[in-house]
């Protein structure tokens, strides 16, 4: 088969998958697994041999036109360079893994199929995005995954939280995806196609007339999707979704296709230096403040939530500085250990029966109850924290490395200042990262108090994939930092001397002061009780989640939040704390400027609707109903009175004739 | 024999007819008088098909004709109403054309519903008869 019939096939398979999956559901139910499991396994296969295929030679490129429709045209496209290739694998590899977790997460759960076809038509969407080489193709892929999005976070739509976190998920990324539209619309007005490579040529010979709108405009999408400051408060509420769709979903994947798409026009976002400023200071102020709130968060996945957000921070911060190769490679690091570290999260809830850390940190042996995710997640946290070797380091430093050479004028791809404030935001981010890791780490597997729960191990399927994803984690970086250039613009990728001793001293400063931090305050754990536990813990884990959602708020008074004196995270954000813990009250401003204006309309429109126009009807409606009501006196029901009325009848107009006729 | 005397005789037959049909109370006397009346449509149609065909030189009697056909929808007609009266009075046990007023409407508010409810009743009642 040709490298284009098997680019074809890779996003072709999940979606046939998923198509299955809904039909066969209910009828055969026995053939629900396979058919979640096998199309995916194979698209990763596949996307593994284009990626060898391809090789990080010139792109391959195959388009066909299946209509004409008028002014632009629309073509079924391909555009496979090396990061297509490259993002490809690793949607497949997280993908499959969140597939066979899935059958055991949720083993008993009555709605797994739709669940595991949905997962499917995700996964296509996502693998569409990656490969497609027209904006409006890409666009379909985008706005399937935003859907997606919103069936698996209201996955459990039992519970008040994970509907009005699917709503909010929906929403927002809407409020970026319109003028994201708009934006396309303008960029194929002036570049006179869709096709990326033609939009890229066009951006090359200078012939777009509008640049920065343009550019503004798609970063508004790029924000909702990729959950960047303003645009982020989505992401930490999608948690109310089961942990592997938080995994896949809202870590590994489609977070990651804001990003993706920005390093795939990356030169048209480089022809305008205010945009690329734009670019640079959302991606200090996500960085910076997520790292913050990730410090204050109780819920264990809140904390991983405000932690995606920061890295993908990283990722536009390694844009805004003109290097898409450090983002991607980022990207591909971060994309194997959150999705780890999510999935080891969801054993953790599943073993201790909660997802507050302040109910964990009273547990003792939590770490014996779990081992594989106990050193799992140990890695993948060094790998967040960057520490050497594991590949958040390598990855990190690229991007850092990058954003010194433009500090120091090496390069001229992007405005020194966008590269100061990436530097400096990213090593202060680097050290929240670190602090809030180690808390985590301290939290969930340094607890004291009461033994914790025993319900036997764990389903298989739910812990090899952990060791699977381990194996990125621990060494992708250190394999990939130099081949991975050749495969992208080529240029250098290993960590510079300079950024590598600040990055990894801050990360050891903030790990050694959130513990010094938890020393002080873990003696307070004992002196207060806390602790809310599911209600059914021998049930199947996601059982177990969504009834540790459900009774966060009742138990500690807030989702997000945890009254816990003994929180490292609480002695060291100390006045911070409060706002931190709520997001620096970012869904307070939108609840003002969006929500109430529009319930205050709603209530206006209801009030026209109820008082004026349905008074008007009503008034309309009066005369024939009591027209109506006079002719219905007649209708007594005796037949002989009709009778009699048509006789009456015949015999007027008998005379009435009679009349006529003789002319009188 | 002169006109007059059939059609004074069919007249009046009619007039008793239309008596019975908008006076009586037994639905088996409306159905009577349905007859009468249309006897005496009968009788008009022979007796003024004898005095035309007299003047006319070729005729098909085509009054006498019709007069076959009345009587044979006559008697399918009497059939199907003895019938129904039959099933009515078994139902309801009467036959008072009088308190047969279903299709007036009741002066309760939610007439339908009542609608429904007797339906059901009676639905209920002849399941019983069924199975009596």
């Amino acid at each position: 088969m040709t490298t284009t019939t098997l680019a074809v096939l890779v996003p072709l398979l999940p979606f046939l998958g998923a198509v299955a999956g809904l039909l066969l559901g209910r009828t055969a139910p026995g053939f629900v697994r396979p058919l979640a499991v096998l199309p995916t396994l194979t698209s990763l296969v596949l996307a593994t041999l284009v990626a060898v295929r391809q090789g990080g030679d010139a792109a391959v490129n195959a388009a066909t036109e299946l209509t004409p429709t008028g002014s632009v045209p629309i073509e079924l496209a391909l555009h496979i360079d090396g990061f297509a290739a490259l993002v490809a694998v690793l949607v497949g590899l997280v993908a499959s893994c969140v597939q066979i977790y899935s059958t055991g997460y949720l083993r008993d759960d009555p709605r797994y199929p739709s669940y595991a076809a949905l997962v499917s038509l995700f996964t296509s969407a996502m693998l569409l995005v990656v490969y497609s080489g027209d904006l409006i193709v890409l666009l379909v892929g985008w706005e399937v995954m935003g859907i997606c999005s919103y069936f698996l976070v209201g996955h459990y739509w039992e519970t008040p939280e994970a509907r009005a976190a699917s709503l909010k998920a929906f929403l927002v990324t809407k409020l970026g995806d319109v003028p994201f539209l708009i934006g396309l619309f303008a960029l194929a007005t002036d570049a006179g196609s869709f096709r990326i490579t033609r939009v890229l040529g066009a951006v090359a010979s200078g012939s777009l007339d509008h640049p920065t709108l343009i550019a503004l405009l798609l970063l508004a999408g790029v924000a909702g999707k990729s959950a960047q400051f303003p645009l982020h408060t989505w992401l930490p509420d999608a948690m109310a979704g089961p942990t592997p769709v938080s995994a896949l979903i809202h870590a590994a994947t489609m977070v990651a296709a804001g990003v993706y798409f920005i390093a795939r026009l990356l030169p048209l976002f480089e022809a305008s230096q205010a945009a690329m400023v734009v670019l640079a200071v959302m991606a200090a102020v996500t960085m910076a403040c997520s790292a913050l709130a990730a410090l204050a968060q109780d819920d264990i996945k809140r904390v991983l939530a405000y932690s995606t957000i920061g890295q993908l921070g990283y990722m536009s911060g390694a844009l805004a500085v003109g290097d898409r190769g450090a983002a991607v490679f980022h990207l591909l690091s971060h994309g194997a250990f959150k999705a780890l570290l999510f999935l080891a999260a969801g054993v953790i809830i599943h073993a201790a029966g909660t997802n507050s850390l302040a109910a964990m940190s009273r547990m003792r042996n939590l770490r014996d109850r779990v081992p594989d995710a106990y050193w799992t997640m140990t890695v993948a946290l060094l790998a967040l924290a960057a520490i050497p070797p594991f590949s958040g380091f390598f990855s990190k430093e690229a991007v850092l490395g990058v954003a010194e050479h433009v500090v120091t004028g090496h390069t001229d791809r992007a405005p020194a200042a966008a590269g100061w404030i990436v530097l400096v935001a990213g090593l202060l981010t680097a050290v929240l990262t670190a602090a809030y890791a180690m808390r985590l780490w301290l939290l969930a597997f340094r607890g004291r108090g009461t033994e914790a729960p025993d319900h036997g191990r764990q389903p298989l399927t739910m812990t090899v994939v952990l060791w699977v994803l381990a194996a990125p984690s621990l060494a992708l970086g250190g394999f990939a930092f130099r081949l991975l250039p050749d495969w992208f613009d080529g240029r250098d990728l290993s960590p510079t001397l300079t950024t590598s001793v600040l990055g990894t001293g801050v990360a050891l400063v903030g790990g050694i002061v959130t513990y010094g931090a938890w020393r002080h305050t873990t003696a307070l754990t004992a002196r207060v009780p806390l602790g809310a536990v599911a209600a059914h813990p021998e049930g199947d884990a996601a059982q177990v989640e969504a009834e540790a959602i459900a009774t966060h708020k009742p138990a500690y008074g807030d989702i997000a939040y945890a009254p816990d004196p003994a929180d490292p995270g609480r002695l060291l954000l100390s006045p911070l704390h409060r706002h931190a813990a709520a997001g620096f009250h970012m869904d307070a401003v939108y609840r003002a400027l969006f929500v109430r204006p529009v319930q205050a309309g709603a209530s206006l429109v209801r009030f026209l609707d109820r008082e004026v126009v349905e008074t008007y009807v009503r008034g309309a409606g009066a005369l024939p109903r009591w027209l109506g009501a006079a002719v219905r006196r007649a209708q007594t029901g005796n037949v002989q009175t009709y009778v009699s009325a048509l006789l009456a009848g015949t015999v007027v107009l008998a005379v009435a004739v009679v009349l006529v006729a003789t002319g009188a | 024999m002169h006109l007059a005397y059939p059609a004074v005789l069919s007249a009046l037959l009619f007039c008793t007819g239309l008596y019975g049909v908008l006076a009586r109370r037994n639905a088996i006397l409306v159905l009577m008088s349905v007859e009468l009346m249309l006897n005496a449509v009968n009788l008009n149609l022979v007796a003024f098909d004898v005095w035309l065909s007299k003047t006319a030189e070729e005729t098909l009697h085509s009054g006498q004709a019709l007069t076959l056909f009345t009587i044979a929808i006559a008697a399918a007609e009497i059939g199907i109403g003895l019938a129904i009266v039959l099933a009515v009075h078994r139902n309801r046990g009467t036959a008072d054309i009088d308190k047969l007023r279903d299709t007036a409407e009741r002066h309760d508010p939610d007439g339908t519903d009542h609608d429904a409810l007797t339906a059901e009743q009676s639905g209920e009642a002849q399941k019983a008869e069924a199975t009596a």
